[in-house]
This record gives structure tokens, C-alpha cells and sequence, in this order.
């Protein structure tokens, strides 16, 4: 590992990442091995989690040609230092922001959604400039495999080294110095991860999870409220980081719920799911079984069919739980969907908050102020009201958690962001030296007051403020002239220039 | 747990929902403002007895830089506080998408002693502006403002949602058990990295404000005299002891020759022919500290100061001069009034020189050549960056201040704070109705579907555009 990392920091350390062209260049490579190999890709998907094709081209491959297209479009704009503005004591400086990379960059994916979420991140690794070493998910075993062939053949070798490997090869990676690790998976590995991090003060962005609730009003339209749950709920057989975890209702509206449901299940995949093409598997055996075990002593509304030998859970949903029960502990990452009632939406906010926050929190209601009302009471990463999982699909929108769900986000722009350091950079002139004698020993009470005078922003951006100000400036240039003439006519001419350019203040 | 309650008591407050409402932040926020012009006697004569602090230099970045920190952040609240609605793509077109300003929780602050104000009231000011209830540590080392903030400043703030704790390393480290929302820590890179550790037991974020050894590179066409003044000026303001100080400058044989009486102009400008009495020369904040300083001025050979005082704790203003990589003054961050001057023979040596050592809070270059100052920028890398002066990069807030690698994680400053203390929370709002769009994305899946689905969520290259 050490090689590996040491090499791309080698490759990293030799400047060739840096420049916008190579970076750019980088980028198309990505878009042409995602276009030429998107065979590979999708059967590789298919076999780990049984996804056909059209779902996983939309899950998978379209977000990243998506996040592809858009860095590259806006990379130079990104990348451009960005000016800041000035005060009185530095108008004459440049002040900017510039985006710089950070260096070597650490990616572990998770297995769930095993291509783009070890590409996206990568996206906005290279966009920064930064070297990158990939962890695909070892869980998928088709999927890293084919990354780990695929990303050497079209990306820089060293910059973008591929490891692959379990529990034992990604401690050792993790012992490793790098700038920035992204990873995506569950809280307690998120605890490791960060804890490495910490040894070489690594800053992180964890992609963690949580139960995410999903509100449903007695004041919606029903049908399709439970349309677009029933979607998000059940795509990738539930193993989705912000699929709607358990709802909450009304006891009046529950059994409508499931009946929506039903029929909506029976829209999307037929009478007998286990043949339907769209409907996925559960990813190994050690998740079947616990996805199962959730479901002992509960009361099943629908599915709860199981077939071990090709990790089938059948989409079940559940009633009357109790927010004691075992499928209320922890984040259920499968086809199961439990429906807890409350009497209104205070009961159901304070529901919400007693819990650990949430990457994802969902809300549906005819009344904009209830929706508005949920938001402003509660926590998350994200949220979509009126719907399941969209935000994250819009790319302006940081995605990413919040306490036990999350560190940091990403996604478009953010990426870009979070694998950047945005060094503050000033330039001054070396002359203009007169401005800076107020500020060096030996003090005095009268440079106190101009260091007032010049500092302290006592004004708010009126009219009335700028004018008083300019007065004031004036004012003092003239008593200046008339007490001190010859020494500080040049000081005073300075303060009446000052004066003058307020213009570029506010 | 000691702290167990205080903590819980804070949890309590915060999920009361007291600390949301803009009228309750500007509330807090003002009655800092009053702490600083009621108790500015009181703030100068701490700071003067803990650390020799010049009145100049504790008005200047006690009371002023905070006192602006304030302003600005009153004067933009409700902007900063505001949804920010973003970009949408063709799918989102009817619908709300924003980005919500949500508060954490209840966050730490730990503080350093060089600043002892400072260092944890604009963090602070950040925190309450992004309505979180806030825990904050002053230093023990500057036993006088732990003493005034603990005491003073408790009378400004509501107690429910914000507290002072006092402590020691012994108690710092069981305060850590707890679980925060956000911490916010200023001082050493070791102590950092145990903060950082801490934090992942929690999976709390974290921003890290350390330190580490600020180059200082002078070229050889410049204005001696003004960049004498302006290096002598960032590093023994404070008697040397500020993060972002010139730790050490890098220049050639004949620069040295031509800096050493500049500076030793510069000095005596600043404080006479004697800055043991001159009230505008700090000392050292503590016995340990002086020691650990005097010990570096065995590096090369003093050209300027040298002189100690143990009683007064006070380190003179001091230039060493052909100071080796392998002395004791380049070994650690000096956080004194010493200078040491390396010897290089050119920029590009320089430029190696800094990148050969972990990157540093802040890099300076002079020259009066922007070519020489703009490839010194562009080949580094650190936290911040000045051209042609030193430590003014963080007086204008418009500036994010942070480190990257050893000198740190995360920024601060102005909105900077404001940010690092709030969580940037994506927000789609959408419409019930026009569901039959939504049929492209729903089972069964055809090839058909997906290609409407393509054509409808794809962001294509610039001149090839769909409806957007």
C-alpha cells in the first residue's frame, strides 16, 4: 500500500495533475471508458446485484456521464481564483480566493450502488486536481474487479491507482497519509475511517446513512404519494442510503397506505415479482439474513415471501410497529417497509428528533406550510418534500449528512469544492509605505483612532453612512493640511484618495 | 463524566429551539459588543498582565478585529441566514430547491492563549450567528482572561445555551467524551490530532486551527527598508507568538547582508535602542514557553537581540543570522521574537526548501517583481498566502483562514465562520401534481423509457443544449 500511495503521491508531487488541459483530458478518457464499456459496466452490475439493464443505466451510468459532462463544462470557472472583496486598508491590493488541490485523495465506495459511487467522487477528485487512490466495495466482486481493469486502461496509471481488497487491505490502506478520504458506507466503519483520518489530521467526508423518515399527511393525494415511495422505497431491493427507512401516518390513512401501495407494487412489477426483471436481490447472504431476522414477531400488511438460495426478499411492508421493535434500531437497508402511526405532525416531528439525524427526510402534504413547518423542526442531510430520493439527483445541491448520518457533502460543484483548498491569497504593494506607519509600534492614541477610522465597520451599507464617512475624510484631510503641511500633505492626499474610491467598498 | 450535565443542560436548550430565531442571535451577538466596550479596561489589563500584552496590540486584535467580526456579521445575518435556492435541472423546473442554513446543535470551542480574546470570540460569534448553543474553553495559561471571560462574559450571554468552562489538559480530555455537534479547536498540530480522534468516536465534524512554520521569502529586488519594517513588524508583534508570524525568512547571502540593518532600523523604530522599555514589546506568556525559546538561539549566530530576561519573562527582539535546516530555531514553530535567516541561493531553491517541509498556515514572498511573488504562489502551498507583507491576509474577512495538512483543517473568518458552523442542508421541494412525468422513471423498465429518461435528465456539453 505504501507503494501505491507513495507512488501517486510521486506522480502528484511532479505537477503533471495540475494543469486545467490535463485534467480535462483525464475527464474525457472517463467519459469514453464509461461510453465504450457501458456493456461491461452494466453486466458487471448485474451480476453483483442482479439490476437490469435499463435500471442500472439509469442508476448507475447516466449519473456519472451526467456529472461528467457538467465538470467538464464548468472546470475553468471552478478552477478560476476567485476575487474577494477589499476594506479600506487593502483597496489596492488583490485579494482572491484560489482553488488549489489538495493532493492524494483516498475514495472507499460502498457496494449498493457500486459504480457511481466510487466514480461520481472520483469525478470531482480529478476536476480538483488531485492523485486519486480508489477503493471499490469488495462486496461487489464484478464490479471492482472491472474498475480495477478498466480505470488503468484509460486514466493516468500512477495518479489513479485501484485497490482492491477486503476488511485487512483497507485498514492497511487507511494507515496511509492522504489529504482528503471520501467514504461511503455505514457509521460504525465511518468511526474507523475517521478515527485513521485523525492520526494524520485527513480531513473527511463520510457518506454515512441512517433511518430516514417519511412523513405522510392526512392532507395529500394518496395515489401519488405512495407511487413515488413504493419507487423509491423498493429500487435496488431497498439497499439505498436514502430510501424512505419507515413511514409515518395518520391510523386513519395507514391501511389506504397499503392498499396504494399494493397496487402500486403490482404496477411496477407484475404479479409475481420474483420473475420480474426489475426487481434486484439482496447483495450476500449475511444481509438476507438479517434483513429477515427484522421481520420476527411483526405484523406483515404485505410480502414477507424469502428465498435464500437467490436472496429474495419479497417487498413487504409492515404495521402497527412499535418504535421499540427490532426493524425501528437500525437502518433496514432492504424491501421492508414499516408504518408507524402518530396522531399529527407535532408527534411526528417530535418522533423524528428524538432519533439520530437522518441522511434523508421525506415529507408529503397538500399544505405548503406543513411541509415548510417539518423542515424548519427537524434534521437531516437532505430533504424532498412531496417526493423520495430527487434531491439527490439535482447536482446543485449538496448532498451529504449530518451527525451520525454524515460528514461533509458533495455532488456537482461541491465535489469540486471538497477536494479543493481555498487558499486566501493577498498581494500588496511594497511601496505605499506611509499607509502602513498607523500600524507599527511605537503606539499612540492618536493611531488608535485612525486605526478606528479606518477599520471598524461601524456603518451599515446606506447612503447616509457613506456620506458622513466621506465627510469625515475630507474633514480630517483638511485639518491635516492646515496643521501638518509639508510632512503630511502626502499622508493627507492619501486619505482624500481613500475617500474617493469608497465607490469600491460597498 | 463531570460535564455530563453542563452538557446535557445546553441539549436541552438547543432542542427548546431558543437559539433559532434571528431576534435571539442578534440579541447575543450585540451583548458581546457591549462586553467589549464595557469591560475594554478590564480586557487590556488581563491581557497585559498575562502576557505583556501593548495596550496598541490588545485594542488592535482584541477589541477592533472582534468588534468588526460583530459589525459585519449583524450587518449580513438575515442575508447569510437565508434559504439559498440553486440551479435547478429540467425534471426540477416547477419545483423549490434550496439550500437550508440548519444550526448543528451544541458545539466546542477551544481557544489558545496568544489571542486569548480573539481566538475563541470570533468563532464564538460564528457559532451564535448560526444558532447553535455553545461550549467554549478559554486557555488556562492566560490565567487572567480565563479568569475575566469566566466571570464577565457569563453576565452578557444567556446561560442556558452558552457556557464557559474552565479547565486544564486533564479535564479538557474527559470534556471531549462528550458528544458534540461541532468543535471548533485552536493551537498545536499534537493536540489537534487528539481532538480530531476524539471527534471520530462521535463522527462530530471538526475544524483545526494549528500551526507550523511560516517561510518568509525575500527576493533580491526589492525595498529593503519597507520589507525590514513590514517582517519585523508580523514577527514580533506579540513577541512572536501569532500563528500566522514569519517564522523564519529565506533569502540569499547578499539580501542577509543588506536586511540585517534594515531590521536592526525597523527594531529600534518600533521599540528605542532598549525594547525591554518600550511599551509596545509583549512578553513571553509563561516560564516553560520562555525557556523552550531561549533555547533556539543557539541556531547560526545572533546578529540582532539575543538578550533574555527570566524574571520578566522577555526575549528581545532577535535576527539570527546563517541559520542551518538542521538548528534547534528549524526544528519546531518558534512562537518567539526570533528571526533566523536561511541562506538560499536563488527562488527555485526556496520554493524547494518550502515544499520539502509540511505545508504551513501561511506563506509570505517579497519582491518587487509580481512575477517572482505570483511563482512562489503558484509552486507552494499552504493555508494563506501574502505578497509583499506579512499577517494582513487575515485582517480582511472577506478571506477565508484556515490551514491544509499540519497547519490545519476547515476556515474561518467573517461568513467563513458563519458556514463552518452551520450544515448546508439540500432542500427539493416539489409538486404533487404533473405525476404522469414521473412515469419515465418508474417500473417496468424499457429501453424505450430510458431513452426519454436520457434525454430528459442529461446535462449535455455546451452548443449541443435540450431545453434547458
Amino acid at each position: 500500500m505504501q507503494q501505491i500511495v507513495g507512488q501517486a503521491r510521486a506522480a502528484f508531487n511532479s505537477g503533471r495533475c495540475r494543469s486545467l488541459e490535463f485534467r480535462m483530458q483525464q475527464l474525457k478518457a472517463l467519459e469514453r471508458m464509461v461510453q465504450e464499456k457501458e456493456k461491461e459496466i452494466l453486466a458487471a452490475i448485474r451480476a453483483d446485484l442482479h439490476k437490469c439493464g435499463p435500471s442500472a443505466y439509469s442508476h448507475e451510468i447516466l449519473g456519472v456521464l451526467k456529472e461528467l459532462a457538467l465538470a467538464m463544462d464548468k472546470l475553468p470557472s471552478w478552477a478560476a481564483p476567485q476575487p474577494v472583496k477589499r476594506d479600506l486598508l487593502t483597496m489596492r491590493d488583490e485579494a482572491y480566493v484560489c482553488p488549489e488541490p489538495l493532493g492524494v485523495v483516498l475514495i472507499i465506495g460502498a457496494w449498493n450502488y457500486p459504480f457511481v459511487l466510487v466514480m461520481q467522487p472520483l469525478i470531482g477528485a480529478i476536476a480538483a486536481g488531485n492523485a486519486v487512490v480508489v477503493k471499490p466495495s469488495e462486496i461487489c466482486e464484478n464490479t471492482a474487479q472491472l474498475v480495477s481493469d478498466l480505470l488503468p486502461q484509460y486514466l493516468d496509471q500512477e495518479l489513479y491507482p485501484v485497490v482492491t481488497g477486503g476488511v485487512p487491505e483497507t485498514t492497511e490502506l487507511l494507515k496511509q497519509r492522504f489529504d482528503h478520504i471520501l467514504y461511503t458506507g455505514n457509521s460504525t466503519v465511518g468511526k474507523i475511517v475517521m478515527a485513521a483520518a485523525a492520526k494524520h489530521l485527513t480531513p473527511v467526508t463520510l457518506e454515512l446513512g441512517g433511518k430516514s423518515p417519511c412523513y405522510i399527511d392526512k392532507d395529500c393525494d394518496l395515489d401519488v404519494a405512495c407511487r413515488r415511495i413504493t419507487w423509491g422505497k423498493y429500487m435496488n431491493c431497498g439497499q439505498t442510503c436514502i430510501a424512505p427507512d419507515y413511514i409515518l401516518c395518520d391510523p386513519s390513512i395507514q391501511s389506504k397506505v397499503v392498499e396504494n401501495i399494493k397496487v402500486t407494487l403490482q404496477e411496477f412489477y407484475g404479479e409475481d415479482v420474483k420473475s420480474s426483471p426489475d426487481y434486484e436481490r439482496i447483495v450476500n447472504k449475511r444481509h438476507f439474513k438479517r434483513i429477515l431476522g427484522l421481520l420476527d414477531g411483526q405484523k406483515i400488511a404485505h410480502g414477507g415471501e424469502a428465498d435464500e438460495a437467490s436472496c429474495f426478499i419479497a417487498p413487504t411492508i409492515l404495521i402497527d410497529v412499535s418504535p421499540e421493535s427490532k426493524v425501528m434500531e437500525e437502518e433496514i437497508f432492504g424491501p421492508v417497509l414499516p408504518i408507524l402511526t402518530v396522531k399529527n405532525v407535532d408527534e411526528a416531528i417530535e418522533f423524528i428528533n428524538r432519533r439520530e439525524k437522518p441522511l434523508a427526510l421525506y415529507v408529503f402534504s397538500n399544505n405548503k406550510k406543513l411541509i415548510k413547518r417539518v423542515i424548519s423542526e427537524t434534521f437531516s442531510g437532505g430533504v424532498t418534500g412531496n417526493d423520495v430520493i430527487m434531491h439527490f439527483l439535482l447536482s446543485t445541491l449538496p448532498f451529504g449528512g449530518v451527525g451520525n448520518s454524515g460528514i461533509g457533502a458533495y455532488h456537482g460543484k461541491h465535489s469540486f469544492e471538497t477536494f479543493s483548498h481555498r487558499r486566501a491569497c493577498l498581494i500588496r504593494d511594497l511601496k505605499m509605505e506611509v499607509m502602513h506607519k498607523l500600524r507599527y509600534p511605537p503606539g499612540s492614541q492618536k493611531k488608535v483612532d485612525w486605526a478606528k477610522f479606518f477599520l471598524l465597520k461601524r456603518f451599515n451599507k446606506g447612503q447616509i453612512g457613506l456620506v458622513i464617512f466621506a465627510l469625515l475624510g475630507i474633514v480630517a484631510a483638511v485639518v491635516m493640511i492646515k496643521n501638518h503641511q509639508s510632512v503630511l500633505k502626502r499622508k493627507a492626499l492619501l486619505i482624500v484618495l481613500a475617500v474617493q474610491r469608497l465607490g469600491w467598498l460597498s | 463524566n463531570p460535564y455530563a450535565g453542563l452538557v446535557n443542560h445546553l441539549r436541552a436548550a438547543w432542542l427548546s429551539g431558543k437559539t433559532r430565531p434571528i431576534e435571539y442571535r442578534v440579541a447575543q451577538l450585540e451583548a458581546l459588543g457591549r462586553f467589549l466596550d464595557e469591560k475594554k479596561q478590564d480586557i487590556l489589563e488581563a491581557t497585559a498582565s498575562d502576557m505583556g500584552k501593548p495596550s496598541f496590540e490588545a485594542y488592535f486584535t482584541e477589541i477592533l478585529l472582534c468588534k468588526n467580526e460583530i459589525n459585519g456579521t449583524l450587518n449580513n445575518l438575515s442575508h447569510w441566514m437565508k434559504d439559498e435556492h440553486v440551479d435547478k435541472n429540467l425534471v426540477t423546473q416547477l419545483d423549490s430547491a434550496f439550500i437550508r442554513k440548519d444550526p448543528y446543535g451544541v458545539v466546542l470551542i477551544i481557544a489558545p492563549w496568544n489571542y486569548p480574546i480573539h481566538l475563541f470570540l470570533v468563532p464564538l460569534i460564528g457559532a451564535i450567528a448560526a444558532g447553535n448553543c455553545v461550549v467554549f474553553k478559554p486557555s488556562e495559561t492566560t490565567k487572567n482572561t480565563e479568569r475575566l471571560v469566566a466571570e464577565m462574559l457569563t453576565c452578557y450571554l444567556d446561560n442556558d445555551c452558552f457556557a464557559v468552562v474552565t479547565a486544564g489538559v486533564q479535564e479538557t480530555t474527559r470534556l471531549l467524551e462528550n458528544k458534540f455537534d461541532y468543535i471548533f479547536y485552536l493551537c498545536s498540530t499534537s493536540v489537534g490530532k487528539i481532538v480530531m480522534a476524539a471527534a471520530a468516536k462521535h463522527l462530530t465534524p471538526v475544524t483545526l486551527e494549528l500551526g507550523g512554520k511560516n517561510p518568509c521569502y525575500v527576493s533580491d529586488t526589492c525595498d529593503v527598508q519597507n520589507v525590514a519594517r513590514r517582517v519585523a513588524w508580523g514577527r514580533f508583534f506579540n513577541a512572536g507568538q501569532t500563528c500566522i508570524a514569519p517564522d523564519y525568512v529565506l533569502c540569499s547571502v547578499e539580501m542577509q547582508e543588506k536586511l540585517m540593518p534594515a531590521l536592526r532600523e525597523a527594531i529600534t523604530e518600533f521599540f528605542g535602542s532598549n525594547p525591554q522599555e518600550s511599551p509596545d514589546f509583549g512578553r513571553i506568556v509563561g516560564d516553560k514557553q520562555f525557556r523552550r525559546i531561549r533555547a533556539l538561539l543557539c541556531s547560526g549566530r545572533v546578529a540582532i537581540g539575543g538578550q533574555a530576561d527570566e524574571k520578566e519573562r522577555y526575549i528581545a527582539p532577535t535576527v539570527l543570522a546563517d541559520v542551518l535546516p538542521s538548528d534547534p530555531a528549524m526544528q519546531e514553530e518558534i512562537f518567539g521574537p526570533i528571526l533566523p535567516i536561511v541562506v538560499v541561493a536563488n527562488m527555485d531553491e526556496a520554493i524547494d526548501f518550502i515544499n520539502a517541509r509540511p505545508r504551513p498556515l501561511a506563506i509570505y514572498a517579497f519582491s518587487c517583481d509580481s512575477k517572482v511573488v505570483n511563482q512562489v504562489l503558484e509552486r507552494t502551498s499552504s493555508g494563506g498566502f501574502c505578497g509583499n507583507d506579512t499577517l494582513m491576509h487575515v485582517t480582511l474577512t472577506s478571506l477565508p483562514f484556515g490551514g491544509i495538512g499540519n497547519s490545519g483543517l476547515g476556515k474561518y473568518h467573517g461568513k467563513f465562520t458563519f458556514d463552518t458552523f452551520t450544515h448546508h442542508r439540500g432542500c427539493l421541494h416539489r409538486n404533487m401534481g404533473l405525476e404522469a412525468l414521473n412515469a419515465l422513471r418508474y417500473p417496468p423498465y424499457s429501453q424505450q423509457k430510458l431513452g426519454l429518461l436520457t434525454a430528459t435528465f442529461e446535462i449535455k456539453r455546451k452548443g449541443m443544449c435540450t431545453l434547458l
